[in-house]
């Protein structure tokens, strides 16, 4: 089968520049450097390469909304933060190939006609930040970055930034004001990074594994790159597979493999042969799938289709044993946890939903108290600054919607549907029927 | 310039101008927390969403500029639904400890709720727990519970004092307003605070249980702290007598406007109301060893030994001191009086600077008085310095001298005066408060403060700004037009209006600076009749 970004994982010795130069890499850095930075970006439009940190927003158009008059330095920001959970993709390219990266954060910064990139990787990620700092500093010896790009005549110095683990970092406007030194608020758009971004200057922000990709499309041209994808998602993508299957891991698969190959082929089917209950396929933020409606091609236009998200194919399984209540405590105590502050709906309305489902839990339910997180989750759903608001509110109005017969048995005070607890903290209460 | 249609009303508009802006020229109030004019757009609190044609999702108004052709919707059942969930989520957890909360009746969260809430509460959760009652600067208590986390104040002393003190800290719902680290809220400005909190979270030690908002009537008046001459609002209550300390005057605020002061008055200005009803006010007509004297008396008095004074030695031996701690009205009567009337030369209002005084690069300026330029115009040719006044009297070549208004104790030292005042033969004080001035003058008479009377100053900018009357004159003080009306009707002399407004207008017919200005052309936030553009604060 065929592998990109991941076809180096298992090499020995992989992230050294000697090893990743024998697996081809900076082989593509010369081709690109020798196009137009336009016709560079014209490649990767036709690739249909799209964001694959989450938006899914297609990473040749981004790059062209750059404004062509203004005198300010241009910036690339890599986003490393990879805080979407069921996500840890991004991760073992920075760990096993950071010169792939490397190389196309070069044809990225070459197409942007950038001088500056920034590596900003969460601060839990330390082998990824020794990898990515080692592979600079060997590139930067090696002529590869630096005053001239392997001898070209194009400047480029690259840094990483270390975040210090707040989930909203991963947001763009989030990560650019904490890369700026300041407090991780999203900022109000517009203005968009492209014309006001790092340091009010115009700034593409793009994923690890969007930019992995990139060297792919120089290798094989654009049409060719989509060839391997569907309609308007081209390519290959990686999805993180974790939950109740067999093999949980990090699989690269064409973009639109149905979800059903991927939880029953790719990662072995559910653990112990019990029936699939739920999934979620574009890490916690996306709307929950039930059993019936894992026939979708994964791509972000598909699962747009039926009310869901592809988001950073971060796919979590929940088999029959795990209790949708339990689950949606977990997630939106991380969004709660996570939410920044700054707005008002975000803020105080993912705290009382945690408290609800906590209050659920604790057998203290009330009857409403299922339309009432209904009611919370589209009061804050599309009123906040940013995304974070969305991605908690959509997680609970699928989960209550989707399962809203398991709610109700708990808020009856009833004990649950006999589950194996999610969470460890829950084991002194009888959480197992009978 | 763009056109938009707010609630089936359309408006052309500056190209700039946010939806909120664009709805306030129609007359529309769209509800709002995190914005102030003043300050720079948050956008946080999503309190002002309003539905924009063609854009699926609600937009705050704030910061949403106007594009030709807009069309906005503020009553649409999506928006009523935003608003109340709005602030649904910004009582969940506050304390709505109202009864015992000195914001109370101009408290937004209050007022909001009783015109876009009206929910009835689903919550059953417990409220978080955070800090309460901190005192976090000499004028200015934090109860962070309150707090909403607008940043309004955060703003405020990172974007208009530049000083930093306070901050958001932590995350989500236990995000909480405090100070950076053992920063203390002392800023000349800190009193700002208060006002720019739209709930009480900030509130203002000094005004603070003092009396509830509800008995208080405002008065449209100007800080006479200096010769900015920020446009204020004098708070007086009356109708709860027994509160407030028995004072009048429970607090300043800042009245704005963007040629003087913008939205806000400094620290010195905003607690300078303590002086209007101070236990030092001078109350009645004194002579010396003669205290408790009353009017009649005191004018026969002064009347009769400035007659035989002048007899004696000459109008050459009197002089005048006039501060210019004095309105427009005044200086003018004290010129009809003396130099036209009595035809006395020195009329000396050029004081020594204040040592206390400051100049910073936001609204305080080092001239203590707020109306030297309007002094300097009215007093026509060069006067003599009061310094040298002083220093003539205590030669003994001025034998009556009138030391009217206040500030002369401040700027000079007190041996000095009673120097000068005790080696004349004939020193009439008309004051406001008990100084080394009253108490070395043959004759102290007191006059009103500028709470207590009506007229207009001149900052130094140039601009004419009325003040209102906003509390009946203390004691037996009486305003310094009537004082000076009657002692002109002793000298038989012709005297200024004792009305201010005829008095102003008399002057404006004088002088040249002030022509054409009435009271009505005026207003409530004065004309500058330099035309000259002031630097907005």
């Amino acid at each position: 089968m065929l592998k990109l970004v991941t076809k180096n994982i298992g090499v020995e010795n992989s992230h050294t520049l000697a090893v990743a130069r024998e697996h081809g890499a900076y082989s593509r850095t010369a081709k690109a450097l020798a196009m137009s930075p336009d016709d560079l970006v014209q490649e990767v439009i036709q690739s249909n390469l799209r964001g694959l940190g989450g938006a899914g927003f297609p990473a040749g158009r981004k790059w062209s909304f750059l404004p062509k008059d203004s005198p300010k330095p241009r910036y690339l920001v890599v986003n490393g933060d990879e805080g979407e959970p069921g996500t840890c993709k991004d991760k073992y390219i920075m760990i096993h190939d950071p010169h792939l990266l490397l190389e196309g954060i070069i044809i990225a910064c070459w197409a942007i006609r950038s001088h500056k990139a920034f590596i900003y990787i969460r601060g839990e990620y330390d082998l990824p930040i020794t990898r990515m700092e080692a592979a600079i500093a060997e590139a930067k010896a090696a002529g590869i970055l630096g005053e001239k790009v392997m001898g070209h005549d194009f400047a480029l110095d690259v840094v990483v930034h270390r975040g210090a683990g707040a989930y909203i970092c991963g947001e763009e406007t989030a990560l650019l004001e904490s890369l700026e030194g300041k407090r991780g608020w999203p900022r109000l758009k517009p203005p968009f990074p492209a014309v006001e971004g790092y340091m009010r200057c115009p700034t593409i922000v793009n994923n690890v594994e969007t930019l992995s990709y990139v060297p792919f499309v120089v290798e094989m041209g654009g049409p060719a790159f989509a060839a391997l994808g569907c309609e308007r998602n081209g390519g290959l993508r990686m999805h993180t597979v974790s939950g109740r299957v067999n093999r949980p891991g990090v699989y690269e698969l064409p973009v639109g493999t149905s979800l059903r190959e991927i939880i029953y082929t790719h990662a072995g089917g559910i653990v112990g042969g019990r029936a699939l209950k739920a999934v979620i396929p574009g890490g916690s933020s996306s709307p929950v799938l039930t059993a019936d409606e894992i026939d979708v091609p994964m791509d972000f236009d598909s699962l747009a289709k039926i009310g869901s998200m592809a988001g950073s194919a971060g796919i979590i399984v929940f088999d029959e044993t795990v209790s949708m209540v339990e689950a949606l405590q977990v997630l939106i105590r991380f969004y709660a946890h996570e939410s920044c502050g700054q707005c008002t709906p975000c803020r105080e309305g993912t705290a009382w939903l945690e408290k609800i489902v906590t209050r659920i839990l604790d057998q203290g339910g009330q009857p409403g108290d299922a339309d009432n997180m209904l009611r919370i989750a589209r009061n804050i759903m599309g009123n906040t600054i940013c995304p974070l608001g969305d991605a908690a509110a959509l997680p609970v109005i699928s989960f209550v919607t989707k399962f809203r017969s398991e709610f109700e048995v708990w808020i009856n005070k009833g004990r649950p549907v006999a589950s194996i607890p999610l969470r460890p903290t829950h084991i002194g209460e009888p959480a197992m029927a009978s | 310039m763009p056109k938009v249609t707010i609630d089936d009303r359309t408006i052309e508009v500056h190209a700039g101008t946010t939806v909120i802006q664009a709805a306030e020229q129609l007359g529309i109030f769209i509800p709002h927390y995190c914005y102030h004019p003043g300050l720079s757009i948050a956008g946080s609190c999503r309190m002002c969403l309003v539905e924009i044609e063609k854009n699926p999702k609600l937009q705050i108004a704030c910061y949403t500029m106007v594009t030709d052709g807009m069309v906005v919707r503020t009553t649409t059942p999506a928006v009523t639904i935003a608003r109340a969930a709005i602030l649904e989520f910004l009582l969940a957890n506050h304390p709505l400890d109202c009864p015992v909360c000195d914001q109370a009746g101009e408290c937004k969260l209050q007022e909001f709720y009783m015109r876009f809430g009206r929910y009835d509460s689903t919550l059953l959760e417990d409220k978080l727990k955070k800090h309460k009652a901190i005192p976090i600067g000499p004028h200015i208590i934090l109860d962070s519970e309150r707090c909403i986390l607008c940043s309004r104040c955060t703003r405020f002393v990172d974007e208009v004092t530049k000083t930093h003190e306070l901050a958001i800290f932590n995350r989500g719902s236990h995000a909480e307003l405090l100070p950076v680290r053992d920063a203390v809220v002392d800023n000349p400005y800190s009193g700002c605070l208060a006002d720019v909190c739209p709930v009480g979270a900030l509130t203002d030690r000094d005004f603070r249980f003092q009396v509830r908002v509800w008995y208080l009537e405002k008065t449209e008046s100007i800080c006479h702290g200096c010769a900015r001459g920020c446009n204020i609002e004098i708070h007086t209550n009356r109708r709860r007598t027994h509160h407030n300390n028995g004072r009048l005057i429970a607090r300043f605020k800042p009245r704005h406007n963007a040629d003087v002061n913008g939205y806000w008055i400094c620290d010195a200005g905003r607690y300078s109301y303590k002086g209007l009803e101070s236990d030092d006010r001078l109350l009645s007509p004194a002579a010396r060893g003669q205290a408790g004297l009353s009017w009649t008396d005191a004018l026969a008095q002064v009347d009769e030994q400035v007659t035989s004074a002048i007899a004696a030695h000459g109008v050459g031996s009197v002089a005048v001191i006039a501060t210019p701690s004095l309105s427009n009205e005044e200086i003018w009567a004290l010129r009809r009086l003396f130099r036209e009337g009595m035809k006395v030369d020195a009329i000396a209002h050029l004081c020594p600077p204040d040592p206390n005084g400051v100049t910073d690069d936001l609204l305080r300026q080092a001239d203590t008085f707020p109306n030297s330029f309007g002094a300097s115009v009215i007093i026509p040719g060069s006067p003599p310095a009061v310094e040298s006044v002083l220093s003539s009297a205590a030669d003994g070549r001025i034998k009556t001298l009138f030391v009217i208004g206040s500030g002369l104790a401040e700027r000079i030292a007190s041996e000095r005066l009673k120097e000068a005042l005790s080696r004349v033969e004939l020193a009439i004080a008309i004051q406001t408060h008990h100084s080394v001035v009253t108490e070395a003058a043959t004759f102290a008479m007191p006059m009103t403060t500028y709470a207590e009377c009506t007229g207009t100053v001149t900052n130094s900018a140039g601009r004419v700004q009325r003040f209102w009357s906003a509390m009946p004159p203390l004691g037996d003080s009486r305003p310094l037009l009537d004082i000076l009306a009657d002692l002109a009707a002793r000298w038989e002399v012709p005297s200024a209006p004792r009305d201010p407004q005829s008095c102003f207008a008399e002057l404006a017919g004088c002088v040249e600076y002030y022509a054409g200005l009435t009271y009505a052309t005026l207003g409530s936030i004065g004309v500058n009749p330099r035309q000259m553009a002031v630097p907005s604060a």
